[in-house]
């Protein structure tokens, strides 16, 4: 399970940092999204998946699964999804105020504005 | 008493808030920022003698005890970097009221800062590590909506950039925790600090200390991770610039700090030789951008690269003379680089133009300024017995001690070349034909003076009071070289 659970989450590293070479700004905020998911996809695989009932007092079991990962992975979601949602502010407000919808558009500082 | 830790976040974390409600109203929103910056630093100032006094002060939050909760930790270290945050702050709150313009400060522009500062001050506290994490998205989302402040066109094609790169280097960040995480089993520093000295040399915290390295590089802008940096620093107003300059970079080097003294500290043949050769890059790319560049404001952010070099180099050395330096001068570089910038930024005021070839005799209408300029520079380069001096000896003596020549060899040019590269900007700036008539010239800048005057101080006095500060500062590198002291004070008796 664990296994699978690995590839997966490098696949979507792969998908996600395949975006973010693109050019087109929304292709790079969904993949900069996908890329954090596999990220937080990670961090529950590397707990160990299914290794006992759920950490709850009062459940009388043997193993527990560990509750911590667990905490980690809604910060770290709470906090992907601000930030996803920020970027997606900042890429349409980039498109209204540049024109620009790919990267290739926003190099380069004319400093004398 | 040990409640009092969590105010250096708690305060700008509530005053940012407050002054949501009030956006529209300039004055009192200028009033709020101040006085609570100001007691901000009476709180630090008084727990900094407070742990001088009774040592390392911790608090467990929520009442979950140290290995299961989050702890946050007040050694000297910490707090010394969050009072000098606080010291840094007030003057630049001080200089946006004269510049930042009316539009921004009606959008929040104060409460972002706040929040920026509870972010850096939980970063420099926490004893957890994920917890570390939290506090660099906090920080980090402060300074993206800062970064793109008043939407510009330059400011935001510059902020996409920033934001992708740390958004990508936040996702690392997961990486690591989840790698260390599935090593050791634990996140607490302190633990962590004990389980991988119990373990040894194992090559898996070997690549997790580079996979952070990355991480904690990226944001402190190490070679070859600097790359966003000039860009993004010198687009938004100077007093952004200032506030990133002072502290973005720093809460990046006091993480690989904190984590390549207590936690990596068991294969430095690899990690520490590779942070040694990176920091030497570093001092070397950072200076010739330093000298290449004709734009104040970019000579002034190379500079800031330069200063990672020696901080890390400092890191790098790992003995105590290495640390208290690296310490020293990571203290004195907030206070100098908030101090440059916000001159730099009255010059720009001053002269019309942020290019060094449109600028010239500002010394004729503005002597005051000049000449802080021109301590801060020799400060900035550390030419005894200014606040850049102390700092630098020890990182010299430590490093000679570790027995890194060639490396000193490369500080000791990249400082001259550093002090070449701001005394153009005296000698062409503010020396020179005055390029501009005093009716010509573009704002009056004397509501930028105090602030300036009072880091210039505050810089000078790092150097003339260095008796004062060794106490402190000592006491931070000794929890770095022996951190059982560290894990003693967060775990208690069985350490």
């Amino acid at each position: 399970m664990e296994i699978i659970m690995s590839i997966l989450a490098g696949f979507l590293f792969t998908v996600g940092l395949y975006l973010i070479l693109t050019k087109n700004l929304i292709r790079i905020i969904i993949g900069s999204s996908v890329l954090s998911h596999g990220a937080h996809l990670l961090l529950l695989t590397m707990a160990g998946l299914k290794t006992g009932a759920p950490p709850l007092l009062g459940l009388n079991a043997d193993t527990y699964v560990d509750p911590l990962p667990q905490a980690l992975i809604l910060t770290a979601i709470v906090i992907s999804f601000g930030v996803t949602s920020f970027i997606l502010v900042l890429g349409y407000r980039t498109y209204k105020v540049t024109g620009a919808a790919e990267t290739d558009q926003l190099r380069g500082t004319d400093t004398d504005e | 008493m040990s409640n009092w830790l969590i105010l250096p976040v708690l305060i700008p974390l509530i005053a940012g808030i407050v002054a949501l409600f009030f956006p529209k109203r300039v004055t009192a929103q200028r009033i709020w920022a101040f006085i609570t910056s100001l007691i901000l630093i009476g709180v630090n100032v008084f727990l900094l003698t407070y742990i001088l006094a009774n040592g390392i002060m911790t608090l467990e939050l929520g009442g979950w005890e140290a290995p299961f909760g989050i702890v946050l930790v007040g050694d000297s270290l910490a707090v010394l970097l969050t009072t000098t945050t606080s010291l840094v702050t007030l003057p630049i709150i001080y200089f946006s009221f004269s510049t930042i313009g009316v539009g921004r400060e009606k959008y929040y522009y104060y409460s972002f800062i706040q929040f920026l500062i509870a972010g850096v001050s939980g970063a420099f506290l926490t004893g957890d590590i994920f917890n570390l994490f939290v506090c660099f998205e906090v920080l980090l989302l402060a300074s993206y909506a800062l970064i793109g402040h008043g939407s510009t066109k330059t400011q935001l094609k510059e902020s996409f950039n920033y934001v992708i790169v740390n958004v990508v280097s936040s996702a690392f960040f997961v990486i690591g925790v989840a790698y260390l995480y599935a090593v050791t089993g634990t996140l607490n520093m302190a633990q962590l600090s004990q389980r991988v000295s119990e373990t040894g040399a194992e090559p898996i915290i070997t690549v997790i200390a580079i996979l952070f390295l990355i991480v904690f590089g990226l944001k402190g802008a190490l070679f070859p991770l600097y790359f966003w940096l000039p860009g993004s620093y010198s687009v938004p107003p100077t007093a952004i610039g200032a506030i990133f300059a002072a502290l973005l970079t720093k809460v990046g080097i006091y993480s690989i700090f904190r984590t390549y003294s207590i936690i990596f500290n068991e294969d430095t043949a690899v990690t520490h030789t590779i942070l040694l050769v990176l920091s030497a890059v570093t001092m070397i790319i950072g200076v010739i951008g330093a000298i290449a560049y004709r734009d104040v404001k970019l000579i002034l952010v190379y500079n800031v690269i330069v200063a990672v070099g020696f901080i890390l180099f400092g890191v790098a050395s790992l003995n105590s003379d290495a640390f208290v330096g690296a310490i020293y001068y990571l203290l004195h570089d907030i206070v100098i680089k908030a101090a440059l910038f916000l001159i730099i930024g009255a010059l720009i005021t001053a002269a019309g133009t942020s290019k060094l070839s449109g600028m010239g005799g500002i010394i004729k209408h503005h002597p005051l300024l000049t000449w802080m300029f021109f301590i801060s520079a020799l400060a900035l380069a550390g030419v005894p017995p200014l606040g850049g001096f102390p700092g630098k000896l020890m990182l010299v003596v430590g490093g000679a001690e570790a027995g890194h020549y060639i490396v000193v060899a490369v500080m000791m040019i990249a400082s001259l070349l550093v002090l070449f590269s701001v005394i153009r900007i005296f000698l062409q700036g503010f020396l020179g034909e005055p390029k501009l008539t005093h009716a010509e010239q573009h704002g009056s800048i004397k509501a930028q003076m105090p602030p300036i005057v009072f880091l210039v101080a505050l810089s000078v006095f790092m150097g003339i009071g260095a008796e004062v500060m060794y106490p402190f500062v000592e006491s931070a590198a000794q929890t770095l070289i022996n951190p059982q002291a560290y894990i003693e004070a967060v775990l208690g008796g069985e350490a």
